[in-house]
C-alpha cells in the first residue's frame, strides 16, 4: 500500500509539473515573439536584398505577413502552435519541424556521446580528488579543471584539429556522418568534437563530484562503513558517491539541456550540422519562424531535463518525496 | 581435418566468392560516380533566383536553371538557349528561335510560353528587367521554339539585359512556376540546366547537392564565362557550407573538399604552402566598394559637403585596412567595373587626387555647420566593418563630427531603408560592394540611378542623369553607348551618387586535382573536373 501510494504521489507530481509547463511556455512565447518583432532588422530587407526598391521589402512584407499587427501575428503563430504547427521559415520556405528534424540527430548523438564521455571520466577523477584530497593527486585534478574552464572550446578545437587530423591524419578535420552510414564513420567525425566538448563539463562534474564527495565523506555513516571493514572502494562508490549524486545529478541534467541548445562555436569549428548553428543562424538572418520554434523546443527540453532530474532524485535519495 | 570442418570451409569459400564480386561491383558503382565537393561562400538559404537577389541563389540558379542569352568572358552577350535570332529593321521586333532538345528537368520540353512567363516574372522584378518592360509591347509565341518580343521603341541593351549575368539573372523555369507570383517564393526547383537539385539532400545550412543532368544538351562552343557549351563532367556537384574559415582551409588542405570559393585574404600564405592546394584568381572584375550617402538629410543634402567627403578617399587606405594583401586588390577610379568594356576615368578629377586638406577646406567653404554624420557599421562584415572605420576617421581628420553605431548586416538592410533623419532612426553613411558583372554599364548600376524616392537607398535626385541613363539604354550605337557612359559617370561623380572606396580580387582555393575551372566574376561548376 506504501508503494502504491509512493506511485500514486509520484504520478501527482509529474502531472502537477506539467500542467506548471502550460503557463511557463506561455510565458516563454509572449517573451520570445516580442523580443523578436521590437528589436532592430526585418526579414523582408534581407531577403529583398542590396538590389531591392524600398517598394519591394513592402510588397514582401505584405506577402509574409510581417504587416499585420503584432497581435495578429502572435495570435497566428500560437494558434498554430497549439495544432503542433512551428511554421514555415520565411527564407528556404521549408516547415520548421522539417528543418529542426534534420539537425536533431546530430545534436542529441554530439551531446549523448559527450555526456557519457564527461561522467565517465569527471565522475571517477572527482571521487579520486575527494578520496586524496590535499595530495597532489588532489591538486592535479583541480588544475585540470581550471584548465578546462579556462581554455575557449574553438581554442581546444583547434589544437586537436591540428594534431590528429593535419599532423597525425588519424581523424577528419569537419562534418558529420550518421550512425546509419556506419558505426565507424560516426565515431570518427564525433570523437573529437565531443573531447573538444566535454573538456569543460570534465571540470564542471568533476569539481562539484570533488565537493560533494568531500562533504559526504565527513558523515557519520562513511565512518560506520569504514569501521565495518568495508573496503574503500565500496565505500567511496557505494557510500559517499550515491549520497553526494543529487548535486552531480544537477549538474549533468543542466549539461544535458545546454549541449542540445548552446554549442554553436563547437558546431562552427567542426562543421556539424546541428541545433546550435541553426539558431544562430536564424537571428543573424531573422527567420522569424525558425527562432520561435526552436526557442519554444529548448524551453520545452529544459522543463522535461529539470522534471527527469527532479524525479531522479527521488530515486537517489529515499528522503526525498514530493 | 574432419567432414564437417571441410564443408564449412567450402562454404565460406562460396559466400566469399559471392559476396566479393558484389561487393567490389557495388565499390566500383560508387568509385565510378565523381564528385565536386565545394565550400560556397554563403549557405543556400533559399532556391529561387528571382524571389532574392542573394549571389548565391544566382550561383545555385545558375547550376539547374538556364538562360536565353549569357555573357561571354567579354561581356558580350551570346546566345545560350537561343539557337537563332533576327531583329527588325526598325529594331523594335526581336524574333528568338530556341534550340532543339531542350528540356526541362521533369521531362517535358521547353516552350517559348515558358520562356516567356519566365521573362515577365524577372521583369518584375529586376532592375534592368523593369526597365526593358517599360518598353516591351507584348510577347508572341508563334509557335512552341519561337518567342517574339514587341517593343515600343528601338532599346539598345535588350540582349544586355535578357543575357545579364548577375542578380536578377533572366532564369528560365517551366511556366507553370514562372507565374508564381514573383513576391513569392517557387514551390520548387525544375530548370533546364546542367545539373539537377536534389530537394531530399537539402540540409539549408549545411549541405545542398545537384547531379547531372543526362538530359541537358550543351553548345558546342567551348566555355567562355556564362556563355558557351556548360558540360557536367562531374556526376555530381556537392556544397558544403562551412562557416568557419580556419575549419574550411583546413578542410581543403586536409583533402576532404575540392574547392574553397572566398578563401579570407589572411589565410591565403597557409593555403599556398599547403601540398596540393592551388590558389587563384578567377575573377577578372573583381569587386568594387561603395560608400554610399543619404541625400535626403544634413549634411549630405549639400552637394558640397557630398563632394567634400569625395575628397576624402584614399582607395589605397581602405584596401590596405580591408584586405591587406596588395595581390589582391587595385585602385581604380571608375565607377564601371574595372576592366569592363565601360572602364573610364570621365569626371575623375575630383576624385583623382585625395586630400584631406583639401576636403577640410571644402567644408569649410560648404559651410558645414558641425552636424553629426551617423555611419552605420556593419560589423560582421570584414571589409565593410574596416571601411566604416577608416571613413570615419578621415571624416573627422577632415573637420566632421562622426557617430559610428555598430550594427550586424541584416540589421544595417533594414535600418537603411529608413528615410527619417538619423536622429530618428536614419543614417547619413553606410558601406557595400558590387560585384563587377553588376555595375558594368549606366543600367545595371544599380547605385548610380537618381530617381530620387525611386532610386536606391541614399535617395539621389538628379534629373539629368536620369535622362543620360534613359539615353544609354535606348542607344544602339556602341560608340553613342561609350559616350554616354562617359557623360553618365561624369554626372554621378558631380552630384556624388556615392564613393568607389577600392576594388578587390577574392582568390579561390582548390585541391590540383581539379580542373576547368572557369574564369568568370560569377564561378561555375560545369566544364570542371575532379581526377582521384
Amino acid at each position: 500500500m506504501e508503494q502504491a501510494d509512493g506511485r500514486g504521489a509520484m504520478l501527482r507530481f509529474i502531472a502537477h509539473r506539467l500542467l506548471a509547463t502550460i503557463p511557463v511556455v506561455g510565458v516563454v512565447a509572449l517573451f520570445v515573439f516580442l523580443l523578436l518583432h521590437l528589436s532592430p532588422g526585418d526579414p523582408a530587407t534581407v531577403i529583398a536584398g542590396d538590389y531591392a526598391s524600398p517598394a519591394d521589402v513592402q510588397r514582401i512584407r505584405a506577402t509574409l505577413g510581417l504587416d499585420d499587427p503584432l497581435p495578429i501575428q502572435f495570435g497566428n503563430w500560437v494558434g498554430r502552435l497549439l495544432q503542433g504547427d512551428l511554421g514555415i521559415s520565411i527564407f528556404s520556405n521549408l516547415p520548421v519541424s522539417r528543418l529542426i528534424g534534420q539537425r536533431l540527430e546530430p545534436t542529441l548523438l554530439l551531446a549523448l556521446v559527450t555526456i557519457t564521455l564527461s561522467v565517465a571520466v569527471a565522475v571517477p577523477l572527482g571521487v579520486l580528488a575527494a578520496w586524496k584530497s590535499g595530495t597532489w593527486i588532489d591538486r592535479a585534478v583541480m588544475i585540470f579543471a581550471v584548465v578546462g574552464f579556462s581554455v575557449p572550446v574553438f581554442v581546444l578545437g583547434y589544437i586537436l584539429i591540428f594534431v590528429f587530423s593535419l599532423e597525425f591524419k588519424w581523424l577528419p578535420v569537419q562534418g558529420y556522418r550518421s550512425p546509419a552510414d556506419g558505426l565507424w564513420p560516426f565515431l570518427r567525425h564525433i570523437i573529437l568534437p565531443a573531447i573538444t566538448l566535454s573538456a569543460i563539463y570534465i571540470a564542471l562534474i568533476a569539481r562539484i563530484t570533488r565537493a560533494s564527495v568531500l562533504e559526504v565523506l565527513e558523515e557519520d555513516y562513511v565512518r560506520t562503513a569504514r569501521a565495518k571493514g568495508q573496503s574503500e572502494g565500496k565505500v567511496l562508490m557505494f557510500h559517499a558517491l550515491r549520497n553526494a549524486a543529487v548535486p552531480i545529478v544537477t549538474v549533468i541534467g543542466i549539461g544535458v539541456a545546454l549541449l542540445i541548445g548552446g554549442v554553436v562555436v563547437t558546431e562552427s569549428v567542426y562543421n556539424i550540422p546541428g541545433l546550435g548553428r541553426l539558431v544562430v543562424d536564424a537571428i543573424l538572418k531573422r527567420d522569424y519562424p525558425i527562432i520561435q520554434g526552436l526557442i519554444m523546443m529548448f524551453s520545452m527540453v529544459y522543463i522535461l531535463v529539470n522534471l527527469v532530474i527532479d524525479i531522479l532524485y527521488t530515486m537517489l535519495d529515499p528522503r526525498i518525496r514530493y | 581435418m574432419t567432414r564437417p570442418s571441410i564443408r564449412r570451409v567450402v562454404r565460406l569459400l562460396g559466400a566469399v566468392a559471392v559476396a566479393l564480386p558484389l561487393t567490389l561491383a557495388i565499390g566500383h558503382k560508387a568509385m565510378a560516380q565523381s564528385v565536386l565537393r565545394v565550400i560556397p561562400h554563403a549557405d543556400l538559404k533559399n532556391i529561387d533566383p528571382i524571389w532574392t537577389t542573394a549571389y548565391i541563389t544566382r550561383n545555385h540558379a545558375y547550376l539547374v536553371m538556364d538562360t536565353l542569352f549569357a555573357m561571354d568572358a567579354n561581356l558580350q552577350p551570346q546566345p545560350q538557349m537561343v539557337d537563332t535570332w533576327t531583329v527588325s529593321d526598325d529594331k523594335k521586333t526581336w524574333t528568338f528561335v530556341l534550340r532543339d532538345g531542350l528540356k526541362w528537368h521533369d521531362g517535358a520540353p521547353v516552350t517559348s510560353q515558358d520562356c516567356i512567363a519566365s521573362l515577365k516574372r524577372w521583369g518584375a522584378r529586376d532592375g534592368m528587367g523593369q526597365q526593358l518592360m517599360s518598353v516591351v509591347d507584348g510577347f508572341e509565341a508563334p509557335d512552341a521554339k519561337t518567342i517574339v518580343m514587341k517593343l515600343k521603341e528601338p532599346y539598345g541593351l535588350v540582349l544586355e539585359s535578357i543575357g545579364k549575368i548577375s542578380s536578377n539573372v533572366p532564369f528560365m523555369m517551366p511556366k507553370r512556376l514562372a507565374d508564381t507570383d514573383p513576391f513569392k517564393q517557387i514551390p520548387e526547383v525544375i530548370g533546364s540546366g546542367p545539373f539537377k537539385f536534389s530537394a531530399k539532400d537539402w540540409v539549408p545550412g549545411s549541405k545542398v547537392v545537384y547531379v547531372k543532368n543526362e538530359d541537358y544538351v550543351p553548345r558546342k562552343e567551348p566555355p567562355s564565362a556564362a556563355a558557351g557549351g556548360k558540360i557536367a563532367k562531374v556526376d555530381r556537384v556537392e556544397w558544403h557550407y562551412i562557416p568557419d574559415p580556419s575549419t574550411a582551409m583546413n578542410a581543403l588542405i586536409n583533402g576532404e573538399v575540392d574547392y574553397y570559393e572566398t578563401p579570407p585574404p589572411d589565410l591565403v600564405p597557409v593555403l599556398r604552402a599547403a601540398p596540393g592546394v592551388v590558389v587563384e584568381i578567377l575573377d577578372p572584375l573583381g569587386s568594387q566598394g561603395m560608400l554610399r550617402m543619404n541625400h535626403l538629410h544634413p549634411p549630405f543634402d549639400n552637394q558640397k559637403i557630398r563632394q567634400a567627403v569625395l575628397k576624402t578617399i584614399d582607395q589605397e587606405e581602405y584596401m590596405r585596412a580591408a584586405i591587406g594583401n596588395p595581390e589582391f586588390y587595385r585602385t581604380c577610379l571608375s565607377y564601371y567595373a574595372c576592366g569592363s568594356p565601360l572602364e573610364t576615368l570621365a569626371g575623375t578629377e575630383l576624385t583623382s587626387d585625395p586630400s584631406i586638406e583639401a576636403a577640410k577646406k571644402m567644408l569649410t567653404e560648404a559651410g558645414y555647420d558641425g552636424t553629426p554624420v551617423v555611419i552605420l557599421q556593419m560589423t560582421d562584415i570584414p571589409i565593410t566593418n574596416a571601411a566604416s572605420l577608416v571613413t570615419a576617421q578621415r571624416l573627422r581628420n577632415a573637420g566632421f563630427k562622426v557617430e559610428l553605431q555598430a550594427m550586424d548586416w541584416a540589421t544595417v538592410t533594414s535600418r537603411r531603408a529608413v528615410k527619417e533623419p538619423p536622429a530618428k532612426g536614419g543614417w547619413n553613411i553606410f558601406h557595400t560592394w558590387w560585384i563587377g558583372g553588376d555595375i558594368s554599364n549606366p543600367v545595371v548600376h544599380t547605385g548610380i540611378g537618381a530617381g530620387g524616392d525611386k532610386a536606391w537607398f541614399g535617395w539621389p535626385k538628379d534629373d539629368k542623369l536620369e535622362q543620360l541613363r534613359r539615353d544609354f539604354a535606348r542607344a544602339t550605337d556602341p560608340a553613342k553607348q561609350k559616350e554616354l557612359a562617359d557623360a553618365v559617370q561624369t554626372r554621378a561623380i558631380e552630384i556624388v551618387t556615392h564613393g568607389n572606396f577600392g576594388t578587390w580580387f577574392n582568390p579561390v582555393a582548390y585541391r590540383d586535382n581539379v580542373s576547368g575551372l572557369i574564369k568568370s566574376p560569377v564561378q561555375f561548376f560545369w566544364n570542371v573536373e575532379v581526377k582521384r
